[in-house]
C-alpha cells in the first residue's frame, strides 16, 4: 500500500500528531528545557485566574459580535444581487474577491496607513469633505476593535459571495417562474424561494464565521500588537504570548484546549438549536 | 436562475431601480476591489509627502518615481524575498498534489478494508480547530518524532504542514469517484498495474481538480504569515510576507508602498489569469462544507 503512505506520514506528524500532542501537553509542564512535569488541571486554573485571559475573551467577543455584524448580511446581499445580474456577475465577483486575494500583511500594512489619525490620513480626509472626524482609528481603545473589523470584513466578505452564488446558481429556475405565475411578487420570490434554499449554506457560513472570527490573530498583531490599552487583545494574541514570548507552552496549549471546547460546545449548541429548520 | 424574470424586467418600476443598484454596486466594488490597488500603485510611483499630505490626489505631483519600485526591489530586498515565497508557494503546492492524490486514490479508487478508517481520520481533522495544534505542530517541527530531526529554519517546514489538508484530500477523492469505474477495469483487463492506472488514467483525467488544489495552495501560502514567521526565523529564508512589516519599520514610506504593492502583484495577476479555476474552487469549497 504505497499508495497510503504520504498521506499517512504527513497526517501521522502534522495532523493527528500535534492534535493529540495538544490535549496531552495542556495537563504537563514543559519549557523545553527541564524534564516534561505532569500537572494535572494547574495549567487550566492558571490560566482561568489570569484576568487576561477575561479580558481577552470580552475583546474576542465583541470582534466576533461586530464582525457577524457587518461581515454577515453584507455578501449575502451583494450576492443576491449578483445572481440577477446574469451575464455579468463574473465580473463584479471578480472585484469582489480582489480583497481576498491580497496577502493579509499587504493589506493589514496598507490599511494602516490608511488609518493615519492626523487629518490628513486617508480615512480622515474622506471623512473631513462630509464634515466629519477626524477620528483616531486604531489609536483609541473604543475605536480600535472596530477599525480592525471594517478592515477584516473587506478582506473576507468576497469569499463568503463566492460561496452564496454558488448556492444560488443551484437553485431551479423553474421554481422562480411557477412562483411567477402563482402571482407572487419580487419580494416574495425572494423570501420564499430563493432565502429558503440558501438557508443551509447561510446556516453553515454562519457557524464557520463565528469559529473564524474567535480565532482572530493576524489582524490586532500588526495593527496594534494588543493595544492600545489592551483593547485588541484577542485569546490567538494572548496563546501566542503565552507561548513564544514567555515560554510557558503548558498554559498556552491549556488556553487553546479551552478555546476548541468552547468552539465545539457551541457548534452543538447551534447544530441542535438549528436542527428543525434547517432541512428543507 | 433568477428572481426577476423577463417581464419583470421591462417593467420601469422594476427596471430603474435595478439600474440604479447596479451602477451603486459596481461603484462599490470598484472602489473597495480595485480602489486600494490603484491607489498603491499611485502611490508606489509618487514622492512620499504626496501620499502623507493629500492621499487622495489622482497623480504624483511633478516627476514620476518609478525609480521607488527598483529601489524597493533591489534595496529593500523585495525581490529576494519574493523568491523565498515562490520556493515556499511552490514547494507547498507539489506536496500538497503528492499527498492528496496518492490518498484519494486510496480512497477512492484501491478502496483498501481500512479505508474506512483512514477516511474518518482525515475528516475528523476538519471539525478540530487549527489552533489547538498550532503550539504542538511548532514544537513538532522544532524536533520531529522518532528521526529527531529539527525543520525550523529549512522549507521543509512550511512545505508538509499544509499538505496534511482534509479539504484537499476530500475535493480530490470526490473528483476520482466522478470517473467511471469502466475506465479503470478496462485498464486492468488491459494489464495495466496500480501504479499504472495512477500516472496515465486518473491523473491526466483529474487536470481541472488538480489545477484547483495548486491554485489554492499557491495563494494560501502566499497569504500566509504567523507560521513563517515562527518557523522561519532565518532573515534569509523569509517570505514576503514575514519581511514586509520588518521592512515597514525601518523604509521610507514610499519605497514602503512600492514594496507593498510588488507583493501584491503576482497573486492579482494569478488570480486575474486563472480567475474561472479560483472561482470554482472557492464555490467547491462551499459545497463541501455544506
Amino acid at each position: 500500500m504505497l499508495f497510503a503512505l504520504p498521506v499517512l506520514l504527513v497526517f501521522l506528524v502534522f495532523s493527528w500528531g500535534p492534535i493529540v500532542k495538544g490535549l496531552v501537553m495542556s495537563v504537563q509542564q514543559t519549557n523545553l528545557i527541564d524534564p516534561v512535569k505532569w500537572v494535572g488541571l494547574e495549567n487550566f486554573r492558571y490560566v482561568l485566574s489570569d484576568p487576561a485571559v477575561g479580558q481577552a475573551s470580552l475583546n474576542t467577543l465583541w470582534f466576533t459580535l461586530l464582525a457577524l455584524l457587518f461581515g454577515f448580511p453584507v455578501p449575502v446581499l451583494l450576492a443576491m444581487f449578483l445572481s440577477e445580474l446574469r451575464g455579468r456577475s463574473w465580473f463584479y465577483s471578480m472585484l469582489a474577491y480582489l480583497p481576498v486575494i491580497t496577502p493579509p500583511v499587504v493589506a493589514i500594512l496598507l490599511w494602516r496607513f490608511f488609518y493615519d489619525p492626523s487629518p490628513s490620513g486617508m480615512f480622515n480626509t474622506i471623512l473631513g469633505h462630509v464634515g466629519l472626524g477626524p477620528y483616531l482609528w486604531l489609536d483609541s481603545p473604543s475605536s480600535a476593535m472596530p477599525s480592525i473589523v471594517l478592515e477584516a470584513t473587506w478582506a473576507g466578505a468576497g469569499n463568503a459571495v463566492i460561496i452564496y452564488l454558488a448556492a444560488l446558481t443551484s437553485v431551479r429556475p423553474d421554481l422562480y417562474e411557477a412562483a411567477e405565475l402563482d402571482g407572487a411578487g419580487v419580494v416574495r420570490r425572494v423570501w420564499h424561494v430563493m432565502l429558503p434554499h440558501l438557508r443551509s449554506v447561510l446556516l453553515l457560513m454562519l457557524l464557520l464565521q463565528v469559529i473564524g472570527t474567535m480565532q482572530l490573530f493576524t489582524e490586532p498583531l500588526l495593527f496594534t500588537g494588543g493595544g492600545p490599552q489592551g483593547s485588541t487583545m484577542t485569546i490567538l494574541l494572548l496563546i501566542y504570548n503565552y507561548a513564544f514570548v514567555n515560554g510557558d507552552y503548558g498554559a498556552a496549549t491549556a488556553l487553546s484546549v479551552l478555546l476548541a471546547l468552547a468552539l465545539a460546545v457551541l457548534s452543538a449548541v447551534f447544530q441542535l438549536a438549528t436542527r428543525g429548520w434547517s432541512t428543507e | 436562475m433568477s428572481v426577476l424574470s423577463d417581464a419583470d424586467r421591462k417593467l420601469t418600476r422594476i427596471r430603474v431601480p435595478f439600474i440604479i443598484g447596479q451602477v451603486v454596486v459596481l461603484i462599490g466594488l470598484l472602489v473597495a476591489g480595485l480602489g486600494p490597488l490603484l491607489w498603491l500603485l499611485k502611490a508606489a510611483i509618487s514622492p512620499t509627502q504626496d501620499s502623507i499630505r493629500s492621499p487622495l490626489a489622482w497623480f504624483p505631483s511633478g516627476e514620476v518615481q518609478w525609480g521607488n519600485l527598483a529601489t524597493a526591489w533591489q534595496q529593500g530586498h523585495i525581490g529576494y524575498y519574493l523568491g523565498n515565497t515562490a520556493m515556499i508557494a511552490a514547494g507547498t503546492a507539489v506536496a500538497s498534489l503528492i499527498v492528496c492524490t496518492t490518498a484519494g486514490y486510496v480512497l477512492s479508487v484501491l478502496r483498501p478494508k481500512w479505508g474506512a478508517v483512514l477516511s474518518g481520520a482525515i475528516l475528523a481533522t476538519l471539525f478540530v480547530p487549527h489552533i489547538v495544534s498550532l503550539v504542538p505542530l511548532y514544537l513538532t517541527v522544532l524536533k520531529v518524532p522518532v528521526v529527531h530531526a529539527n525543520l525550523t529554519n529549512t522549507f521543509w517546514a512550511v512545505w508538509l504542514p499544509p499538505a496534511a489538508s482534509a479539504f484537499n484530500v476530500l475535493i480530490v477523492k470526490r473528483f476520482f469517484d466522478s470517473i467511471p469505474r469502466e475506465y479503470f477495469e478496462a485498464a486492468r483487463i488491459d494489464g495495466a498495474g496500480s501504479i499504472r492506472v495512477f500516472t496515465s488514467l486518473v491523473l491526466p483525467l483529474s487536470r481541472p481538480i488538480l489545477g484547483v488544489v495548486v491554485l489554492l495552495s499557491i495563494i494560501s501560502s502566499w497569504k500566509d504569515y504567523l507560521w513563517p514567521l515562527l518557523v522561519l526565523t532565518n532573515p534569509d529564508l523569509q517570505p514576503v510576507s514575514v519581511a514586509l512589516p520588518k521592512i515597514a519599520k525601518v523604509t521610507e514610506l514610499n519605497i514602503q508602498l512600492a514594496g507593498l504593492f510588488l507583493a501584491l502583484l503576482i497573486p492579482v495577476l494569478l488570480f486575474l489569469v486563472f480567475q474561472r479555476a479560483f472561482l470554482r474552487g472557492v464555490g467547491l469549497s462551499g459545497g463541501i462544507k455544506a
